[in-house]
């Protein structure tokens, strides 16, 4: 009843702010005033209805916190988590994912291949940021910066040496990496606001260098004529081009992602983990807090690398509009929208971020709205991502052990 | 009997606060000693100074690991003091919340390990072997302290005497030949603190060490340490066996307040 009465109240509240935009209008040819009585009813349907609904859920999640925590644990994991787990059903809807991947490009025009391979360069992204930021826990927002050295590797190295993409390409990777680790030297007694605050800062200072320093980057005005990636010496068309761009991303992202995943459950990634988790406990276990900070700096920059050099190979012209801070909060929004820590949120929150914008285009005047309601919603109703991230399941022979249920 | 630990004059000083005003002391193979003082004695400062936490400001440390040479350990990074094989655990407990009991005492192991970034992406035989053995020797770990059955529940979600037991187990983990206890039996009730002393002597036992303490239950100090250092205001005020130290007058004050001639 207390609902009803609150989501009264704030639809009238919202009749009376939208009336001058919503009903009244002026009619300047033939100086008469219009009252579109109809809007103001919409507009207070609607709103009472959002609003009954936003209550609902909020009343319903409030309710979720106080279950008991064992039937908790049971509903908590999605049944997209729990499917994954399963492998009868795990490996069929990979092969199939995998399949669909490999075919997309005969399937689609050209345009929508373009749509995939932006998606599939900010999976790799997303990915690499994610060791930086959920697996190691350090709050990092210059990770287009690296996206910027990569492009800008292979960008002047071919503008001036001539050295074409699979030679660039771990070259790429590894001026990020080296670049990700020199930034952490001076942050390394940082943590929080203020990493994110410098990393941020310096993410600026890469682009501004790369708009300033006209004899060498071209300035605001860029790289343009890069190479496309040879294919053993063959010419190939744009279109053809662009499907063999498609299967190097691809590829790339699977190697991304497994490499990930093998890091995550590694010595190493463990030791990430506790460094986000207490670094002076970090430290007592004897992690060498330094080389583990400069390891994750690396590790995550190395990926931006790559894709920089495939995002330059790919658009075949390169200016520093395109490495703005607004990049860097995108990819920061896949890897939080997605779950910290968790891969295939990853995939699904660049899903969400890159593609909706795409086949949404009838929407694009509102598409900042969506954009912001939707991070709002998250962060209410699920702050912790759309996959949430839990911790590796080990399984050890233990005779002695009681198995769960029979306790 | 030889020295494990050997503190000499062992000073530190924040600004112009002496947190530590020349200490001394020493733990032999085996034994169990117990540091016990009021609070803001220096008691915690002090383990933050032998294991790297903290740089003394001056004197020296000394540490002797099994079979191995005496090394001076002052001014060494925390993760190398553990390598060479101090463990610690923490007053307020500092386990790695989020992640999962045995990853928690994996993650300890670290040290004892080796794989790196090439390792983890290419996992060669050598590298499964590692892992397995790893999980194996944690586990086993587990069991011993008894928390084998909550191995996969994330640490954050064990009971709070557990928490404990954890850190003790994560701490071992470390293979350490010199344990430092920093107040485990606090918040326990007499039950927890009884098997917790069993589990105390028993790590001594089976795992040839010794051990260094801070406690501030009396009963469980007096039964179970061999020798008892005593600070107040940074600095040591008595020394020996717990009798000699119960009997102390100088203890008594600093425990009980100056008696008042009123």
């Amino acid at each position: 009843m207390q609902g009803l009465k609150q989501s009264i109240i704030t639809s009238l509240w919202f009749m009376f702010l939208t009336f001058p935009i919503m009903v009244a209008r002026v009619n300047t040819i033939e100086n008469t005033v219009e009252w579109r009585w109809m809007n103001l009813a919409y507009v207070g349907v609607g709103v009472f209805f959002l609003s009954y609904v936003w209550r609902w859920a909020l009343a319903r999640k409030e309710a979720k916190q106080y279950e008991a925590p064992s039937t908790e644990t049971a509903k908590k994991q999605s049944w997209l988590s729990r499917a994954m787990e399963e492998p009868a059903v795990a490996r069929p809807a990979l092969a199939a994912l995998f399949a669909l991947s490999v075919a997309m490009p005969m399937l689609v025009t050209t345009y929508q291949t373009n749509i995939f391979i932006s998606f599939l360069l900010y999976v790799v992204l997303g990915l690499g940021l994610n060791i930086i930021v959920g697996v190691a826990g350090l709050l990092f927002l210059g990770h287009a910066a690296f996206y910027a050295i990569g492009a800008y590797s292979y960008a002047l190295l071919n503008h001036y040496f001539g050295i074409g993409f699979w030679i660039a390409l771990p070259l790429g990777g590894l001026f990020a990496c080296l670049g990700g680790i020199m930034l952490a030297f001076p942050v390394l007694r940082l943590r929080g606001d203020y990493l994110a605050i410098v990393t941020l800062g310096f993410g600026e200072i890469i682009r501004l260098v790369l708009e300033n320093w006209g004899s060498l980057t071209g300035g605001p005005s860029g790289i343009s004529n890069i190479d496309r990636p040879g294919l053993f010496g063959m010419e190939l068309s744009v279109a053809d081009a662009n499907i063999y761009i498609y299967y190097i991303v691809l590829a790339l992202a699977i190697i991304t992602m497994i490499a990930v995943q093998r890091l995550k459950n590694s010595r190493i990634g463990r030791a990430l983990q506790a460094l986000r988790e207490d670094e002076i406990a970090c430290q007592a276990m004897g992690i060498d807090r330094v080389n583990v900070k400069l390891m994750a700096f690396g590790l995550g920059t190395a990926w931006a690398g790559f894709a920089g050099v495939i995002f330059a190979a790919k658009t075949t012209f390169i200016n520093p509009a395109s490495f703005t801070f607004m990049e860097s909060a995108i990819i920061l929004s896949i890897v939080v929208l997605g779950g910290m820590g968790s891969n295939l949120g990853v995939i699904l929150g660049s899903a969400f971020l890159v593609l909706m914008p795409e086949y949404l285009r009838a929407f694009s005047e509102y598409r900042m709205i969506i954009f912001a309601a939707a991070m709002v919603l998250m962060m209410v109703f699920r702050p912790q991502g759309l996959i949430a991230p839990k911790g590796r399941k080990y399984h050890v022979d233990d005779p002695d052990l009681i198995k769960e249920g029979e306790a | 009997m030889s020295t494990v630990l050997n503190v000499n004059s062992l000073s530190k000083s924040f600004g112009g606060l002496r947190a530590l005003n020349d200490v001394d002391l020493q733990v032999d193979s085996g034994e169990i000693v117990a540091l016990i003082g009021p609070n803001g004695a220096g008691k915690t400062t002090f383990f933050n100074c032998i294991t790297g936490i903290y740089e003394p400001t001056d004197g020296d440390v000394f540490f002797t690991p099994h079979d191995e040479e005496e090394r001076r350990v002052n001014g060494m990074k925390p993760n190398k003091v553990t390598e060479l094989g101090m463990a610690r655990t923490f007053q307020n407990i500092r386990l790695f919340k989020n992640m999962t009991v045995l990853e928690n005492v994996m993650v300890a192991r670290h040290c004892r390990t080796k794989a790196g970034i090439l390792d983890a992406l290419l996992r060669p035989p050598h590298v499964k072997r590692e892992e397995k053995e790893n999980i194996e020797k944690s586990y086993e770990l587990l069991k011993y302290v008894g928390l084998n059955q909550h191995y996969n529940d994330l640490a954050c979600n064990l009971p709070y005497g557990d928490q404990r037991k954890l850190e003790i187990a994560r701490a071992m983990a470390t293979e350490p030949s010199l344990l430092l206890l920093d107040e485990p039996a606090a918040g326990m009730n007499p039950q927890e603190t009884a098997s917790l002393k069993e589990l105390v002597l028993d790590i001594r036992d089976k795992f040839n060490l010794a051990i260094l303490l801070i406690e501030h239950d009396m009963s469980m100090v007096m039964s179970l340490s061999e020798r008892i250092y005593v600070m107040e205001y940074g600095c040591l005020i008595s020394q020996g066996t717990p009798e000699e130290v119960s009997k102390d007058p100088q203890v008594i004050k600093a425990y009980l307040g100056e008696e008042s001639h009123a």
